[in-house]
């Protein structure tokens, strides 16, 4: 089945391609500082902590809970106007970060604060591949 | 650190009246509201030196804005941290005087959000048109739909969830900014409204309804600042700078706590420059983009705990006569929400300080000193917060 993603999609730059290689591969992967051990959300070319350029990329457990959300109703960018009402999330990982993501695979009015999630992965298109949240299995 | 205070005052102002015109320039409205500032000063075209402005449409705002003004100003500065760009831009020329570098700047903004159709809370990352996302942090983030609405929300839900607030609490918010509206006859909602009208009105992102927004008007203003040789010779009582702080806060590389926004590290520094504590506060302009963002900043300057803001704002503290007056023009939920509405924070405060409104329900009653302060961004992801401190003689 042919899907046209209609959704906005990411731009690549160097310092962020491992991540989307990695996503394309269903691994989610993020950085971890050598130097002063610190993990960080998003990908940069620097650590965000010591400022050191020794960071590394590790694989992520994928699980983590429902730090807040919101169920959006009103959205007028075409891709998302289309998919209302969904849920807008802040997930924190099992390694401490917190990201922006959708919770999907599930009832919106399921999801809570301190619900557990895990990741699942959404091909937009023959390059790129998408991170979200479901329920934890 | 250098002592600031009074080194520099609010000396003219100048509402734009318009909530709608699609028949204006927004450089239109800057230039009308900056001829009508000076003349409120009593100051001239030649008399300034310094050109503050902001814009989220006007590329290079502060070049177009001197070019369409005709004016060669020896200070510029187009600092842009979305609606509390205003307050940065007091603070920034609030130095520039100290330093002798200028006497006299102008602050200016408009917006023709209305009349452009723009979405401003849920048009999500198209608003501004077809999204190219830039490779971080928007390709980490636009992907899911982010709003600012949304955003907004999820401090809300976190909030509710953490202390307990109720909608019913962030509805007393809207209900005191509309009683100050029905005062104001330029308001674009003067009429009254009840916390059952907010909690009944449609959810656009939960936990926040329609009237847990603010509105989206057209506008402009302007601001006139001078040193302290120039305000006394003034038409007005001077309203002098206390004191000033500003802030950045972002997500911290995914760590930072972002129940805590930036007026909890903007506000500590405006205090200790300004040398006044919270009792001595008379009224406040707190940006008022969503209900959330009034009880989060009110806990955050420090005016309650973290948490007891939903109880703070309830039982008509806020309003005129309450313990904290606050947005006595109807504020961003009723009054006009031009995109960006740090300015007019700093309009109705210089009102209340220069007694404007003597004789009526609207003054807060022997003003002398007033705090405002701008939050632009998105508490749930990245925004500024700037704070000042404001005094008349």
């Amino acid at each position: 089945m042919t899907t046209t993603w209609n959704r906005p999609l990411p731009s690549i730059a160097g310092e962020t391609k491992p991540f989307w290689d990695s996503c394309r591969r269903g691994q989610l992967v993020i950085q971890r500082c050598d130097d002063c051990g610190e993990y960080q959300w998003y990908p940069r070319g620097i650590c965000a902590n010591c400022w050191s350029e020794n960071i590394q990329w590790v694989q992520s457990s994928g699980r983590g809970t429902v730090w807040t959300y919101t169920v959006t109703q009103q959205n007028r960018t075409t891709g998302f106007a289309e998919m209302v009402p969904y849920v807008l999330a802040l997930v924190e990982l099992e390694e401490g970060v917190r990201m922006f993501t959708n919770i999907v695979d599930c009832n919106p009015r399921d999801v809570h604060i301190g619900m557990a999630v895990e990741v699942t992965f959404q091909t937009a298109t023959p390059q790129i591949t998408i991170p979200f949240f479901k329920p934890a299995t | 650190m250098v002592d600031l205070r009074r080194a520099a005052a609010i000396v003219g102002i100048h509402e734009h009246v318009t909530r709608y015109s699609p028949d204006k320039s927004e450089l239109q409205i800057q230039g009308e509201s900056v001829i009508k500032a000076l003349a409120d000063a009593g100051l001239a075209k030649d008399d300034v030196d310094g050109l503050f402005t902001a814009s989220s449409s006007i590329r290079n705002s502060g070049m177009n804005l001197a070019d369409y003004l005709n004016m060669y100003p020896s200070y510029v500065d187009n600092t842009t941290v979305g609606g509390g760009s205003f307050e940065f831009h007091l603070s920034h020329a609030l130095t520039a005087i100290a330093a002798g570098r200028i006497n006299v700047a102008v602050i200016t903004y408009s917006s023709l959000a209305r009349s452009g159709g723009v979405s401003v809370g849920t048009g999500g990352v198209g608003r501004f048109g077809h999204p190219i996302l830039d490779p971080s942090p928007d390709s980490f983030e636009e992907l899911y739909g982010l709003t600012t609405v949304g955003l907004y929300a999820m401090i809300a839900r976190r909030h509710m969830h953490l202390y307990g607030t109720t909608s019913e609490q962030l509805a007393e918010v809207s209900v005191a900014m509309r009683h100050h509206a029905s005062m104001n006859p330029e308001a674009l909602f003067r009429d009254p409204i009840t916390v059952e009208d907010v909690v009944n009105s449609r959810v656009i992102s939960d936990p926040l309804h329609l009237m847990d927004c603010c509105i989206i008007s057209d506008g402009g203003g302007a601001v006139v600042v001078a040193s302290p040789e120039v305000a006394r010779n003034c038409r007005h009582t001077p309203v002098w700078v206390l004191g000033a702080g500003e802030a950045i806060a972002h997500q911290g590389a995914g760590k930072r706590d972002l129940i805590y926004i930036a007026a909890h590290q903007s506000s500590p520094r405006a205090f200790e420059m300004a040398g006044v504590t919270h009792d001595d506060i008379d009224m406040a302009m707190v940006y008022d983009s969503f209900t959330i963002t009034v009880v989060e900043t009110l806990e955050d300057l420090g005016f309650c705990k973290k948490g007891e803001g939903g109880e703070f704002v309830s039982g008509g503290r806020l309003k005129v006569g309450g313990a904290l007056p606050i947005n006595t023009d109807g504020g961003g939920l009723s009054s006009n929400h031009p995109g960006m509405r740090g300015l007019f924070l700093l309009l109705e405060a210089t009102r209340q300080l220069r007694h404007q409104f003597d004789g009526t329900g609207r003054q807060v009653p022997d003003c002398k000193i007033a705090l405002a302060h701008g939050t632009g961004g998105a508490l749930g992801s990245r925004h500024s917060g700037g704070t000042v401190i404001l005094a008349r003689d």
